[in-house]
């Protein structure tokens, strides 16, 4: 009995994997409804859908690069400090000191890659008229998850903490302070007002809410952080929870029906 | 720009030559692959039949001739005048003017620029005018910037998927012209997930691995000086993908084109479906068959969108001037710039008297009603662009959309459709007549 079938017959793999190796029909279509991740699919797909040509596999890359993102962001975070003393130096000792220095570009290389595959995702979907019913709403969920996707990189962006973080994420930021009705320059603030006070100013308005403070600092960071990091990552994991489900409850993948 | 011209050409002389070896493979692989298909005649030259085989072998031999010349400093470049001209031609104006033309012909000889070797020689005509451009070092400092990297790659993945998808929808058409089934409904085979698909999904990810590691080791993330709150930038951009945004600021206020108009391209992009009432072209790839709303999102995708970005990205510079590909960003180019509300046109120049004032003394509500007044050209030409254009066009050229869609999906349709051609359309009147604001209201913050 050669080694990898007495592992294979151990209890301790028998216990993880409930059948013999997908090697026929039968088992290759236990092991897609016994196994966690891979029940994730259907036993069976139409050969055309899954056609690299057609699909393009861009909504897979797209997931598959968030994968990516997570892992070496939480590489990151075991370095990094989101305070104004160490974000920008935890940032160069990641580059310069840091074995294995290369997450940090993984994860801005990944970053960049992620809003380019959810666009090409999306321009194939429309192509092929897949957003058509009975898919309605899961192309609904889809741009909540590209409106998600692109506030993910915009709150990364601040991290570094350097010159072209912080300017950018000012020039991104000062269009709240426009918002109708919310932002202490935008039309309509007037309306809100108590007793003749102001009840949206630079420091109770949209852009204030956002910043955690009346320009960028410490607090921004702190926020942006914690945005980047937790909250939404956390919207985006549930969003392609429903995203997936509903691929395969709303007739499958892409196909003429 | 700084240092002389050879320093630079000898900075960039080794990985200019690579890349010209890569044309140099690229087009011999392709050869070897129409080989292993059986060579076909292209075109006969002077009593030679011409195959395809011969004819990338050939392209390939002359991009492996300009390889040694680029490696060892002294590559193809264009002259100062062509510069000149493409620095002239990429104005603003040529450039969205000049895409929706580019576009429009796309569309209609799309039939012929999907042929496969017409493509590919697109694609080297593409390659090599970057290979002769990157010699420029104003053009290398923008375009070889870090963060700027990925955008070139966007635009080669976006040419090459809308290629593949172009192709694909003009056989399915020619297909369907002639009574047949889009090749997507010919197959109906299925297969089994594993191991069809999730082999090629591993082996998606083992790419991608790969690519994203090289692409890490090869391109260092960009790290400027510590943030500074008192040293501004110049120009200081937004990431990227939001620079469409950003170029929209130039046309409109912060409160529009920063937060009312992102939100409506979302809610847009949402109605999509609801709005889509043709129910052709579920699942296959087609173009005749839902022209209305191809075309409506490939201007909002790429005119709106992926050309404002690289506008924003490669042709704004400091004071977020324009500043054609091969041209220096001087931070003192001054450009005269005296942009008049229509308002002011409306009292001054047409009618020859002041803007209409409350008197001294008046109250809020009588300072209301006189601003309404001075701005009431710009608020009835608005209100009749957005209220009394959708019944209009309903009772003509959409005749026949307003009976399928009902009263309340037609208005949302029409209403978005006007919103999205507004932002060229203000884009065109600041150019050509110095518009700066439809309606300006500064005293509540309303310009629009």
């Amino acid at each position: 009995m050669s080694i990898g079938e007495t592992i294979r017959n151990s209890q301790i793999w028998k216990s993880v994997f409930r059948h013999p190796m997908p090697l026929d029909r039968r088992n290759r279509i236990v092991v897609m409804l016994t196994n966690f991740f891979l029940h994730l699919h259907p036993v069976s797909v139409k050969k055309q859908g899954i056609a690299l040509s057609y699909t393009w596999c861009m909504g897979g890359v797209t997931f598959f690069l968030f994968l990516v993102e997570t892992l070496t962001g939480v590489l990151l975070m075991f370095y990094y400090r989101p305070t104004l003393e160490w974000a920008y130096k935890d940032i160069q000792d990641l580059r310069d000191v840091v074995s294995l220095g290369v997450f940090r570009e993984l994860h801005r290389w990944g970053a960049h890659a992620m809003v380019i595959t959810t666009w090409l995702h999306m321009y194939r979907v429309f192509l092929t008229g897949s957003y058509k019913p009975p898919r309605e709403f899961n192309w609904v969920v889809g741009v909540i998850l590209l409106l998600l996707t692109l506030l993910l990189s915009f709150t990364g962006y601040l991290l570094p903490w350097d010159q072209l973080a912080i300017w950018a994420i000012t020039v991104g930021s000062n269009m709240a302070r426009a918002t109708p009705f919310l932002g202490h320059e935008g039309p309509g603030q007037q309306i809100l007002h108590v007793g003749g006070i102001d009840m949206i100013t630079n420091a109770s308005d949209a852009r204030f809410a956002l910043l955690g403070a009346r320009f960028v600092g410490e607090e921004t960071l702190n926020r942006f952080y914690v945005l980047h990091c937790v909250a939404i990552p956390l919207a985006v994991a549930l969003l392609l929870a429903i995203h997936f489900w509903r691929v395969r409850k709303d007739g499958g993948i892409s196909g003429p029906l | 720009m700084h240092g002389s011209h050879a320093d630079f050409l000898a900075r960039i002389q080794l990985g200019l030559g690579f890349f010209y070896l890569l044309l140099a493979a690229m087009n011999w692989v392709a050869a070897l692959l129409l080989w292993r298909d059986g060579p076909k005649p292209y075109f006969k030259l002077g009593g030679i039949t011409v195959t395809n085989v011969f004819a990338w072998l050939i392209v390939g031999g002359l991009f492996l001739i300009v390889a040694p010349f680029a490696m060892m400093g002294s590559p193809p470049e264009f002259s100062e005048s062509v510069k000149h001209v493409i620095n002239e031609l990429s104005g603003p104006v040529t450039l969205t003017v000049g895409s929706l033309v580019a576009m429009a012909f796309l569309f209609v000889f799309r039939g012929w620029w999907t042929k496969p070797p017409i493509a590919w020689l697109l694609l080297n005509f593409s390659l090599l005018a970057m290979g002769l451009a990157v010699t420029d070092a104003n053009f290398f400092e923008i375009v070889g910037k870090p963060d700027n990297v990925p955008i070139v790659g966007l635009v080669y993945l976006l040419g090459f998927f809308t290629w593949l998808a172009t192709y694909k929808a003009v056989i399915n058409d020619d297909r369907m012209a002639q009574g047949l089934p889009p090749i997507e409904k010919t197959e109906d085979e299925k297969v089994l997930v594993w191991p069809d698909l999730v082999y090629t999904e591993m082996i998606c990810m083992v790419a991608m691995t790969a690519l994203m590691l090289v692409w890490a080791l090869a391109l260092q993330a960009p790290l400027e000086e510590p943030a500074s709150s008192v040293k501004t930038p110049n120009p200081s951009k937004a990431p990227w993908y939001f620079l469409g945004l950003q170029e929209m600021l130039v046309y409109y206020d912060p409160w529009y084109a920063g937060v009312v108009l992102p939100s409506i391209v979302v809610f847009g992009l949402m109605a999509i479906p609801f709005l889509d009432f043709n129910k052709a072209g579920n699942g296959y790839y087609t173009i005749s068959q839902r022209k209305f709303s191809y075309i409506v999102f490939q201007i909002g995708f790429f005119e709106l969108w992926i050309v404002l970005i690289i506008l924003g990205t490669f042709l704004r510079g400091p004071n977020w001037n324009f500043f054609g590909p091969f041209e220096y960003w001087d931070a003192h180019k001054v450009l005269a710039q005296n942009n008049v509300d229509l308002s002011q046109y409306f009292w001054g120049g047409m009618l020859g008297q002041g803007m209409p004032k409350a008197p001294a003394g008046s109250g809020p509500g009588m300072e209301f009603l006189y601003i309404l007044w001075r701005e009431s050209p710009g608020i009835i030409l608005t209100l009749a662009y957005l209220v009394l254009l959708p019944p209009i066009l309903a009772a003509t050229v959409f005749r026949g959309f307003f009976a399928k869609m009902g009263l309340i999906r037609f208005m949302i349709m029409s209403n978005l459709l006007l919103l999205m051609i507004s932002l060229p359309l203000k884009m065109v009147l600041r150019w050509t007549v110095n518009l700066k604001y439809i309606i300006s209201i500064p005293e509540y913050f309303l310009n629009f």
